[in-house]
């Protein structure tokens, strides 16, 4: 292909990646270096609200910003260096912990914590997605073609509803006394509540995930298994392989890149695991980095968020993503060059 | 053809709802932003009724309207908002001086509603609201026990009504994490008689009464549904209405949904009291909802929305919608439901004491108080890490040096 020709063709896509990805990240990156505050004044301020029977008045030392000639807050932009990553991270109660091998003083920490269930997360629900996508996709391609339309569709349904919602439909089951909950309760004859503690919390969120991943693990490896090569298979048969040894030996050897490619897009996806806690309203027991993020953006009743720390932690998610996916880019690319050779 | 009649029936709609109850004919577009709930529905209902006037009722209204008022011109010419919201605002200078209208079109309004800053009116309230004492009265007087005043008298109640099992869990509360945990801390600190600031807006959370509170918080959690920590005021109204609980505090605003025959089970036996008192005062804090007028907007457009606003304020609305809200408006009539607000104004509950960082310091209170409810922390710990994360954020914000 004439290289005029290839440029038109991805110069498109190039310029738009730029545009909302690469210039987004650049800005969130300087962001993370400085702060923008208002210059504030300490007044006297009256303030006189409702009561009864009559109003109160309340005399006070307020902060508040200056407004300027053109009646916008004045403010200023300071650079600070890593501060906000420190505040983030918060080092040396991280350190004092660690060198204590006090564990629970660590997991105390909002990024810590957050840490500790995003890696579970992702790290418990990667083998289980990949394993039962798998199942699915082999038990399917060995059903007869008469049901495997409809055993397709039913199993597709997880992936095509929105997250939040699904979330929300599996919360609403287990709160209180939902229906699962009250199932169980009378199955179990003794009280249960799921939303009091946090383990309970966590598996209802990782059993989210992957119902919710699962169908997308398969439907890949389904449409991989029609490339398996029939002739190797009979062959294995003729060797005397077993069902599992052909499975073990051809097949998943065959659907490598593709489990490869799944547990990729999985561990990206799933770093960034977010509407689980929504969800559930989880905040007290587990929070994740991704909303240690938002919780940061949200401004409060009086207006404040704080921009710098919640780039510091969108930073840092990104780098955790790269670290994740550095042994298993690792490995594609020795098998490209390989196959070059 | 079809377009035509919809806009004729529209035409003749909008002139009988403006005959109904405005007292002019509104000619100047006038939008608002407010919350959702059901006192500002009344509300913009009324106003509606002038013509030419759009609401926009939204329960994440507070992420908006800092941006949308400090567009110029403004994206909406009312805005409705409470204590806390209002900070923003006022911080922005994007909220006008009302005295020159009032003056004007305000003739109606009792001098309780206006809400003076320096002296200058910037807003006008409608209703307050508190959080104070339900209980349920069959219950209670059932097992002789008188209502609670103090939170150890809540604390003996809710022991006997546990014994004698009449209920599921005896307490109730908006325990949340976030917003409404950290507003119940709020509640009781102050009760404790508590400061949340010290010179320079450094927090001073770090004593007694903070422990205190945070001790008598944990009492409660006893007494409640284990999953405490996700349930909010609607969670506490259903577990009300379904007769699961007996007491709790419970935001004012929620209880005529008590009375409500078609959601409720326990029409008529839940009673309002004031809020417990703690050591000091009531362990609750008193609110106000109302409205202002944006900066940004031309002198025709900002008298238009104010009398628009004045009209919707009146009392036909107030007697249509008296068990809607704790109006302050003329013409409301105190109920039954209004005696829990007024017995929590006379304990000597404090307004919310809204700003800039007592902001920061509800958002780190909402992260950091369940860490003690959980058992993950003591109480000095609880306290001391939340002040860092409050310095922190104040450190970011500018508000302290």
């Amino acid at each position: 292909m004439k290289f005029k020709t290839f440029a038109a063709f991805v110069g498109p896509s190039i310029f738009l990646m730029l545009l909302f990805i690469a210039a987004p990240l650049v800005s969130v990156f300087l962001q993370s270096f400085y702060v923008t505050q208002p210059v504030f004044e300490t007044v006297e301020v009256e303030t006189c609200t409702p009561g009864f029977p009559t109003q109160t008045c309340v005399t006070e030392l307020k902060t508040q910003p200056i407004l300027g000639e053109d009646g916008k807050v004045v403010t200023e932009v300071r650079y600070v260096g890593l501060e906000s990553y420190r505040n983030v991270l918060e080092p040396d109660r991280a350190w004092a912990a660690l060198s204590a091998l006090d564990f629970n003083t660590l997991l105390t920490i909002d990024f810590w914590k957050a840490l500790r269930f995003t890696l579970t997360f992702t790290l418990v629900t990667l083998p289980l997605v990949v394993g039962v996508g798998l199942a699915i996709a082999v038990a399917v391609n060995n059903a007869s073609r008469l049901i495997r339309g409809p055993i397709i569709f039913v199993s597709l349904l997880p992936f095509i509803i929105t997250p939040v919602i699904g979330a929300l439909s599996i919360r609403w089951l287990f709160i209180g006394d939902g229906i699962m909950t009250a199932f169980l309760e009378w199955w179990l004859s003794r009280d249960i509540a799921m939303f009091a503690q946090g383990w309970t919390i966590e598996l209802l969120m990782m059993f989210y995930r992957v119902w919710h991943v699962a169908p997308f693990a398969f439907v890949v490896f389904y449409a991989g298994l029609q490339t398996v090569n029939q002739d190797t298979l009979e062959s294995a048969i003729i060797d005397g392989a077993s069902r599992w040894e052909r499975l073990r030996y051809v097949v998943i050897p065959h659907l490598m890149p593709l489990i490869v490619f799944i547990s990729l897009i999985h561990l990206m996806d799933s770093y960034r695991v977010f509407e689980e806690i929504v969800g559930f309203s989880s905040q007290a027991h587990r929070i994740s980095l991704q909303w240690l993020t938002y919780d940061f953006l949200t401004p409060d009743d009086s207006g404040n968020r704080s921009i710098s720390r919640a780039s510091a932690s969108a930073m840092l998610t990104m780098i955790g993503i790269v670290i994740l996916l550095v042994p298993l880019l690792r490995k594609t690319w020795r098998d490209h060059k390989g196959g070059r050779v | 053809m079809i377009k035509q009649i919809l806009l004729a029936g529209g035409l003749s709609l909008a002139a009988i709802g403006g005959a109904a109850a405005c007292d002019f004919q509104n000619e100047v577009p006038v939008k608002s932003l407010s919350a959702g709930f059901e006192a500002w529905k009344a509300v913009t209902d009324a106003m509606a009724k002038c013509g030419n006037f759009e609401a926009e009722l939204d329960q994440e209204f507070r992420t908006k309207q800092p941006a949308a008022f400090a567009a110029d011109p403004s994206l909406y010419q009312i805005g409705g908002v409470a204590n806390g919201t209002l900070v923003p605002l006022m911080n922005e200078g994007t909220v006008r001086s009302l005295d020159n209208l009032v003056e004007k079109h305000g003739q109606n309004l009792t001098a309780n509603q206006l809400i003076k800053i320096n002296g200058e009116i910037m807003a006008i309230a409608m209703m307050v609201n508190a959080q104070h004492l339900m209980y349920r009265e069959d219950l209670l007087s059932d097992l002789g026990i008188s209502v609670p005043k103090t939170y150890d008298e809540v604390l003996a109640a809710a022991e006997k009504i546990k014994a004698a099992g009449v209920v599921e869990y005896p307490v109730g509360g908006t325990y949340k994490t976030g917003w409404n945990l950290a507003q119940e801390f709020v509640n009781m600190y102050l009760g404790m008689g508590g400061e949340f600031f010290g010179d320079g807006n450094e927090p001073s959370i770090e004593n007694d009464k903070g422990v205190v509170a945070l001790e008598t918080m944990k009492k409660l959690t006893a007494f409640m549904d284990p999953e405490y920590l996700v349930s909010d005021s609607t969670y506490v109204q259903q577990q009300f209405q379904q007769g699961k609980i007996a007491m709790a505090n419970l935001w004012a605003s929620r209880a005529g949904a008590m009375d409500d025959p078609n959601e409720s089970q326990v029409v008529g036996k839940v009673k309002m009291a004031g809020a417990p008192t703690a050591a000091e005062r009531a362990a609750s804090t008193l609110w106000w909802d109302g409205i202002v007028i944006a900066k940004n907007a031309s002198d025709e457009q900002a008298d238009a929305a104010f009398r628009v606003a004045m009209a919707g304020m009146n009392p036909d609305m107030v007697k249509a919608n008296n068990d809607a809200a704790v109006w302050l408006i003329e013409g409301y009539e105190p109920g039954p439901l209004a005696q829990g607000v007024v017995e929590t104004a006379q304990a000597g509950a404090v307004p919310y004491p809204a700003s800039s960082q007592m902001g920061l310091m509800h958002t780190a209170l909402g992260n950091g108080v369940a860490d003690y409810l959980t058992g993950a922390k003591d109480a000095q710990t609880t306290l001391r890490d939340i002040a860092n994360a409050y310095r922190t954020s104040a450190k970011e914000a500018g508000l302290i040096q």
